[in-house]
């Protein structure tokens, strides 16, 4: 049933990226729309009737016209041993079809639905704020100025789900280091672009699950030169497709995954805590730091367990115990250790 | 316009086919996998904005058929309502089966700890006293009981848009629709829902 081999894997990392647009070709619409009449029986039916009515019936089923999927290219890079989860990988396509990205809709299906036609190209990233040379960044750089490695990491949701992700990047302590944090700088802020024409979740509330666009997330200056966040431009060797962040996204693998911001514009240094778009939503459920913690309790639901979401069909995942930091505690729970987690959640 | 035991018949297959095809789409978009990269969270949902949806339906019979004064509409109503019962059924079956995996010591843990699926769980616990108290046999037996039992339902219309609008993150606009709507529905039910309290009390 899960289909595997969508997306080619594997032959696509050796191809230098420059060289070809890879072949990444999500299954077109118009196939799922074959395989729903067919599954409902109606084949013959559709076939009896004439194109228009045909395109009435497509749309009665919610069906959107066919759009050209987004194309992504190969990248080269190398893979540090130390990153790499053992953990079963979750697959390419459960985590390019399961996203939470409520600029392109509030369902986990929305992103992959509304975010085919999003236009990366151009796109520029600004490292500024407390920082002794400012960087700006365009969408060859992002790929292009630091070398790239794969980091394997789980990324806990906070809705208690769990995916690990091959993850191609750079740390952000690397850029951070390159711009030069200024010695009274105690936070770092990003930004999601803010495009109501490419988003239709920031043109409509109804769609956007009335969140404050621009989308916006922080760190404290510890956390983010900690060797662990990650800059991510790609997924699964190839650069990411919209529904999960392109063309750069922040990864906090040990924080809850609204912490790792999608489709970043900006990264200010800054000497205050910044605003954080969940924690002003509400600020009792969704702290500033937000780490991954089963002993304490989203206010509506718990957060000891999740269910992983891996290889198989349906009745495949597995419920396993969240492990305190996301089980990364070994790289980052020292710079919790004079902090009450349950007060600082 | 009166309408004949022919049209309740039809009225009847219509309904069925209307309350069936949701169901039917959903079997085909997970079989074909176009239930999202994850279908748990996606079959969920779907199920109980089912139950919703029919809960919806039960309650505008019966201010359709006084305005529109056709008394035989009212035997549409407990196919309906026994719909709200199977979307509920499958919403709950799938929470259990697909979400908690059969971690019966989780879900008791979590019922009490979620306050928003302790009100569901209640919602759907009255829904199955309905469903069980439907055929006409026990509606005989019941006598004058009966209805005060099924009246219930007014409690189902608080729970269930509450259970919606409390389970989301952040996107309450069309959880806040739904209440309006049940409120409307109960509001223009006052009188019966007043001297259904005295009675009951």
């Amino acid at each position: 049933m899960a289909r595997k081999n969508r997306f080619t894997q594997g032959i696509l990392q050796r191809a230098p990226w420059h060289l070809a647009d890879n072949q990444v070709t999500p299954e077109s619409v118009f196939n799922d729309r074959r395989n729903i009449i067919k599954a409902l029986g109606l084949g013959a039916l559709g076939a009896s009737l004439p194109g228009q009515v045909q395109a009435g019936l497509f749309d009665l089923f919610g069906e959107q016209t066919a759009k050209k999927p987004f194309t992504t290219q190969s990248l080269q890079y190398a893979t540090p041993r130390q990153f790499t989860l053992s953990d079963a990988k979750t697959p390419e396509d459960k985590v390019t079809r399961h996203n939470n990205f409520y600029e392109f809709g509030t369902s986990k299906s929305d992103p992959f639905d509304n975010a085919q036609g999003f236009n990366v190209d151009p796109w520029t990233l600004v490292i500024d704020g407390l920082v002794d040379k400012p960087i700006t960044l365009d969408l060859q750089a992002l790929t292009k100025r630091f070398a790239l490695e794969e980091r394997t990491y789980r990324l806990r949701c906070v809705e208690a789900w769990s995916m690990v992700i091959p993850w191609v990047g750079f740390s952000l302590a690397t850029l951070l280091k390159e711009a030069g944090v200024k010695q009274n700088a105690t936070h770092v802020a990003f930004e999601t672009l803010f495009d109501p024409e490419q988003m239709p979740g920031q043109k409509n509330r109804l769609m956007g699950g009335g969140i404050h666009y621009p989308y916006v997330e922080g760190l404290t200056i510890a956390e983010a030169m900690n060797e662990l966040p990650f800059l991510a431009v790609g997924l699964y060797g190839k650069t990411l497709p919209p529904q999960n962040g392109a063309p750069i996204r922040l990864v906090v693998p040990w924080k809850y995954g609204f912490k790792s911001i999608k489709s970043v514009v900006r990264i200010r240094v800054l000497d205050k805590q910044p605003p954080t778009s969940w924690n002003q939503l509400a600020p009792n459920e969704y702290g500033f730091y937000a780490n991954v913690n089963p002993e304490v309790d989203h206010p509506r639901w718990s957060q000891a367990s999740e269910r992983s979401i891996g290889e198989g069909g349906l009745f495949s995942a597995k419920r396993v115990p969240t492990q305190m930091f996301n089980g990364y505690g070994e790289f980052v729970a020292d710079l919790y250790k004079n902090i009450d987690l349950r007060t600082f959640y | 316009m009166r309408l004949s035991p022919r049209h309740v018949f039809w009225l009847k297959v219509i309904l069925h086919i209307v309350f069936l095809l949701p169901a039917l789409y959903l079997i085909a978009l997970v079989m074909t996998d176009n239930a999202g990269g994850d279908p748990v969270q996606y079959i969920i949902h779907y199920t109980g904005m089912g139950a919703l949806n029919s809960l919806l339906v039960t309650l505008l019979i019966s201010p359709i058929a006084k305005r529109a004064k056709l008394a035989a509409l009212m035997q549409t109503r407990r196919l309906v309502g026994l719909y709200v019962f199977a979307y509920a059924l499958l919403h709950i079956a799938a929470f259990i089966s697909l979400d908690l995996l059969f971690a019966w010591g989780l879900l008791f843990e979590e019922v009490i700890k979620r306050p928003y699926i302790l009100v569901g769980a209640a919602a759907f616990i009255i829904v199955t006293l309905l469903a069980v108290t439907s055929p006409h046999g026990i509606k005989r037996g019941l006598g004058k009981r009966w209805q005060s039992l099924h009246n219930w339902i007014y409690v189902v219309a608080l729970f269930a848009p509450i259970h919606f609008y409390w389970s989301v993150k952040s996107e309450i606009i069309e959880p806040s629709i739904y209440m309006v709507l049940f409120v409307l529905l109960l509001y223009n039910r006052k009188a019966a829902i007043k001297k259904w309290l005295l009675l009951t009390r």
